[in-house]
């Protein structure tokens, strides 16, 4: 089955950056949007997600607590937090979660080491 | 902060509109300014900042005097730097003036004498303004691939109406783009906002930028985010 990433973001502009990093990566994976933390659960709960790019500062939920839900939901999922807020306690509560730190904004090189990390961690999951 | 029901389109004449794509990538551009400058201050206060999204409305200059006033009862003390070059207006970082001291220390660390602390107010306020306005700025402006001239940063006190309209871009009848994040200091009584307010010449100077900005990120040959921003 084809992978597929569930990209976060209240920033439709956002979205369309991460998406085309991801495409650039790895063209056959599939890419599904949400604009925030609700939809988002919602997204996956409906199922087929294999790894998610979180915006941090959204209205409402913010990527780092939606992190831990999902986290909570999917303990091997691949998970990144994307941000231009380069905190160390972001950092650390992104860690805390085992979700990776993307800066934002994101271009292919920066978002590279996580999606191939997450590819492996997929491939070898599925065996 | 929501507009009053009476503001209607039909205020708006003369104003320059943002589409639904245009306002989305200026959210997201000063979000990414705001993010780079708030881990800047994070580093002077050894505290982690809290930022809020970014807001922005297109109001009378008044109407965003109002707001800020209406908002804070007590006086503000605010770091002030005007930016000019492909488009201009004023960014301002304001806080309540109890604040002022928490801040202080909070950069200079507990042991600052308090006679002392009184007097390294005015610099620590500039210093901490200077670098979270000129990062978001800056960053905002290296994303557009413009440059901005800033002038030096001006520490005023006095309420939000009298800081907002001082020498301000545009009579208070006039448009302003008014944009405003919240920020805090965690376990600090540290908070305040980040304010920016632009002229209708401005703002339509600038719609064209986002329009160039948006235009490369959907093209698939450019780089959009150079190496040199930041």
């Amino acid at each position: 089955m084809a992978t597929t990433v569930l990209i976060v973001d209240d920033s439709k502009l956002a979205r369309i950056v991460a998406g085309k990093a991801v495409a650039a990566l790895q063209p056959d994976w599939g890419r599904v949007e949400a604009g925030n933390a609700e939809e988002a659960m919602a997204r996956l709960e409906a199922g087929g997600i294999d790894l998610a790019l979180l915006d941090y500062n959204m209205p409402g939920k913010d990527g780092l607590t939606l992190a831990a839900e999902m986290r909570a939901l999917h303990p091997s999922m691949p998970i990144a937090v994307i941000t231009a807020n380069v905190q160390d306690e972001v950092i650390a509560r992104a860690r805390a979660v085992s979700a990776a730190f993307v800066p934002k904004p994101v271009t292919e090189e920066a978002l590279r080491g996580f999606v191939s990390g997450a590819a492996l961690r997929l491939r070898v999951g599925a065996r | 902060m929501t507009l009053p029901p009476s503001f209607t389109d039909e205020h708006v004449a003369g104003a320059v509109a943002l589409s639904e794509l245009e306002r989305d990538a200026l959210t997201e551009l000063v979000n990414i300014g705001v993010s780079r400058a708030a881990a800047s201050l994070r580093r002077m206060v050894g505290g982690e900042v809290l930022l809020s999204v970014p807001a922005i409305e297109i109001i009378p200059q008044a109407t965003a005097a109002t707001l800020i006033a209406e908002r804070e009862g007590e006086d503000l003390v605010a770091v002030r730097q005007d930016f000019s070059g492909a488009f201009r207006g004023r960014a301002l970082l304001l806080f309540p003036q109890s604040n002022g001291l928490e801040l202080v220390r909070a950069v200079l660390g507990e042991d600052v004498a308090p006679e002392d602390a009184a007097e390294m107010e005015r610099e620590a306020l500039a210093e901490t303004g200077n670098i979270i306005l000129n990062g978001c700025l800056g960053t905002m402006a290296n994303m557009l691939h413009r440059s901005l001239t800033m002038s030096l940063p001006q520490v005023l006190r006095g309420d939000g109406r009298s800081l907002l309209d001082a020498g301000g871009p545009a009579s208070p009848e006039g448009l302003v783009l008014f944009l405003y994040i919240n920020f805090a200091v965690r376990d600090r009584s540290i908070r305040g906002y980040i304010a920016m307010v632009m002229d209708m010449p401005s703002l339509g100077a600038l719609k064209l930028l986002v329009g160039d900005f948006i235009e490369r990120v959907m093209d698939d040959e450019m780089d959009v985010f150079p190496a040199a921003q930041g």
